[in-house]
C-alpha cells in the first residue's frame, strides 16, 4: 500500500473507531439494559484479572525499590525512598503498567472472541434471533472494563506498595506503620485523583478498541488473529496517548 | 435467459395460499460485483421452496438481504405484508422473532451450554411464550424434538457436526417461527446425517406447519423437501418448476445442477 493509502486508512479507521464509540453511547442509555450480562462481564473482566494484575503489582514495587534504593542510598537519602516509590507508582507507573498488561489479556481476549463470533455468524445469529448484538456483546464489554480497570489499579498500587514495603524492610529495616505513614505523608487528593480518573478512560479505550476489531473481523480465521494483535497493539498505542493528555491535563489543573 | 422450459417466474405464480415471503426486483452489488440483478420470490404459506444455483450465484446475499443482515440497493421485501425496509429496529425485531434461520456452520454461541443456546431467545422474548409454559419445559420440548435431550448440558464444542444442527434447529424453532430459513442445512455432513437433518425438516414442517426456504446444493435434500425448486443464475431467476420438471431439464445449466 502507498504512503498516502496508508495514511487514507488510518484516518478512515479513525473516524469508524469515533462512529463505533459515539454508537456505544447511544446505545448504553437505551432499553433493554443487559444488567445479568454486565455482571458476567465484570466477573471475566474484572474479578478473572485479579491474580494478573496482584503479581504484576507486586513485581513493580519490589523491583523499582530494589532498583531505586542503591542510588538514593549514594546521596544518603534512603528515607525518601516512601515517597518517591508511592508517587512514582500512584501517578504513572501502577496505572500504566497494569493498564498494559490489562490491554494484552482483554483487548487480544474481546477480540478474538467477538471475532470468531463473527465469523462463525454467532453475531448474525444474535441478530436475526431479534437481539441487539452490539448492546449483549459490545456495550456489556466496555462497561465492565471501564468499571473495573480502576478497581484493579488501585488494587494493584496497594499490593506495589507493599512489595515496596517489603524490600525496606528487609534492607533498611523500616516497619510497616513507618514505611505507610511515609506513603500517605507525600500522597496528596491531586496524587490520587488524576490518575485514577485516568484509569477510566484506560479501560473504556482497552475494551473499546478490542470490541471495535474483533466485531468488524472479517476474513476467517486469520482476520481473528488479525483483530486479536489488532486489539492488543493499538490500545497499547491508544494508552500512551490517553496518559500524555492526562498528565498535560492534571497539569493545568493541578501544577505538577 | 433460457425459456424454453416450464418456468413460472415466483412472482407469478397463482396460489389461493397466504404470501408469507414476496420479493421483487432485489438488486445488491458489493463495488463493481452485481451479486443479484432483479431476483423476484414468493413463498406460500406452508410450501417449501428451494433454491439453488452455483456458488457465488447470491443465494447467501439473497437471504441476509431478508433477514436484514445486508441492505438490499434497491427492491422489495415483503414479510407476511410488512415491507422490512420500513421497519423501525424494534419492529424488525420483532418481526425475526417469527423467522427461524438455520445457519450453515450452526452458529451456536460456543460460550454457552445447549441448555442456554434455547434460552437465549426465549428470555428475550417472553411475549412469544405460552403464560402456563416455563421456559425449562420449552427447552426440553424442542430438544426432545430433534432427539437430543441428553446433550442438554453440553458446550457446543462436545457435539458433532450433525448434533450441532440439529441443536441449531431446535433454537430455531424454539419461538415456534412462522417461516424457517435454511441455509446449506446438510452441507459439510456425512450422507447418513444429512439424511437425518433431512428427515427432521420434513417432520418439524408437518409438525410447526411452518413455511421454509431452502437453500441447498444437496439433491437428495431438494428432491425430498421441495415443492418447488428455483434456480439462481447470475443474481437473476433463471428457471422455477417442481423436482420432477427441473430434473428431467434438457437445459445446459439445469442439467448441470441435476445429473
Amino acid at each position: 500500500m502507498s504512503e498516502s493509502g496508508g495514511i487514507k486508512s488510518f484516518f478512515v479507521e479513525i473516524g469508524e473507531l469515533s462512529l463505533f464509540a459515539t454508537r456505544f453511547f447511544k446505545e448504553l442509555f437505551s432499553r433493554p439494559f443487559e444488567t445479568k450480562e454486565l455482571l458476567n462481564q465484570c466477573f471475566n473482566i474484572g474479578y478473572r484479572s485479579l491474580l494478573l494484575v496482584s503479581v504484576t503489582g507486586f513485581i513493580i514495587g519490589l523491583v523499582l525499590t530494589m532498583q531505586t534504593r542503591p542510588t538514593l542510598e549514594d546521596f544518603g537519602a534512603e528515607s525518601w525512598m516512601p515517597s518517591m516509590v508511592s508517587l512514582s507508582i500512584i501517578r504513572e507507573i501502577g496505572p500504566v503498567i497494569i493498564a498494559l498488561t490489562f490491554a494484552g489479556r482483554i483487548a487480544s481476549g474481546i477480540g478474538a472472541e467477538l471475532g470468531s463470533m463473527r465469523v462463525t455468524e454467532q453475531i448474525d445469529a444474535m441478530e436475526v434471533s431479534g437481539t441487539n448484538p452490539f448492546k449483549f456483546l459490545v456495550v456489556t464489554r466496555i462497561l465492565a472494563a471501564t468499571l473495573m480497570l480502576p478497581l484493579l489499579v488501585l488494587l494493584g498500587d496497594a499490593i506495589a506498595l507493599f512489595g515496596s514495603y517489603i524490600v525496606e524492610n528487609l534492607k533498611g529495616d523500616v516497619s510497616f506503620v513507618l514505611y505507610f505513614n511515609k506513603v500517605f505523608d507525600a500522597l496528596s487528593f491531586s496524587d490520587i485523583l488524576p490518575a485514577t480518573i485516568k484509569t477510566f478512560f484506560f479501560g473504556f479505550a482497552i475494551a473499546l478498541v478490542g470490541c471495535f476489531k474483533g466485531y468488524n473481523c472479517e476474513k476467517g480465521t486469520v482476520g481473528v488473529g488479525a483483530a486479536a494483535n489488532a486489539a492488543v497493539v493499538y490500545s497499547s498505542m491508544l494508552l500512551f496517548v490517553i496518559d500524555f493528555v492526562a498528565v498535560f491535563v492534571t497539569d493545568i489543573f493541578f501544577e505538577l | 435467459m433460457n425459456t424454453n422450459l416450464n418456468i413460472s417466474h415466483s412472482h407469478e405464480v397463482k396460489s389461493p395460499r397466504r404470501l408469507m415471503l414476496e420479493i421483487k426486483d432485489l438488486r445488491k452489488s458489493f463495488g463493481k460485483n452485481h451479486v443479484l440483478n432483479g431476483f423476484h420470490l414468493a413463498l406460500y404459506k406452508g410450501e417449501n421452496l428451494v433454491i439453488m444455483g452455483k456458488s457465488g450465484s447470491g443465494k447467501s446475499v439473497m437471504i441476509k438481504c431478508l433477514v436484514g443482515l445486508l441492505q438490499a440497493d434497491s427492491g422489495s421485501i415483503k414479510i407476511m405484508d410488512q415491507e422490512i425496509n420500513t421497519l423501525n429496529q424494534s419492529d424488525l425485531d420483532t418481526l425475526r422473532t417469527e423467522i427461524g434461520f438455520l445457519f450453515q456452520g450452526s452458529a451456536l454461541y460456543d460460550s454457552m451450554t445447549v441448555r442456554e443456546n434455547l434460552e437465549f431467545p426465549l428470555r428475550r422474548h417472553k411475549s412469544k411464550m405460552d403464560a402456563d409454559t416455563s421456559i425449562s419445559e420449552l427447552v426440553n420440548n424442542a430438544l426432545e424434538d430433534v432427539g437430543l435431550l441428553h446433550t442438554i448440558d453440553l458446550m457446543p464444542a462436545e457435539l458433532s457436526g450433525g448434533m450441532k444442527r440439529r441443536v441449531a434447529l431446535a433454537r430455531t424453532l424454539i419461538l415456534k417461527p412462522k417461516i424457517i430459513l435454511y441455509d446449506e442445512p446438510t452441507s459439510g455432513l456425512d450422507p447418513i446425517t444429512s439424511k437425518e437433518i433431512i428427515e427432521l425438516m420434513r417432520r418439524i414442517q408437518g409438525q410447526y406447519k411452518t413455511s421454509s426456504l431452502i437453500i441447498t446444493h444437496d439433491i437428495d435434500c431438494a428432491r425430498v423437501v421441495s415443492e418447488r425448486i428455483l434456480l439462481l443464475v447470475d443474481g437473476i431467476n433463471y428457471v422455477e418448476g417442481t423436482f420432477a420438471e427441473l430434473s428431467t431439464s434438457k437445459d445446459p445449466q439445469v442439467k448441470a445442477f441435476f445429473k
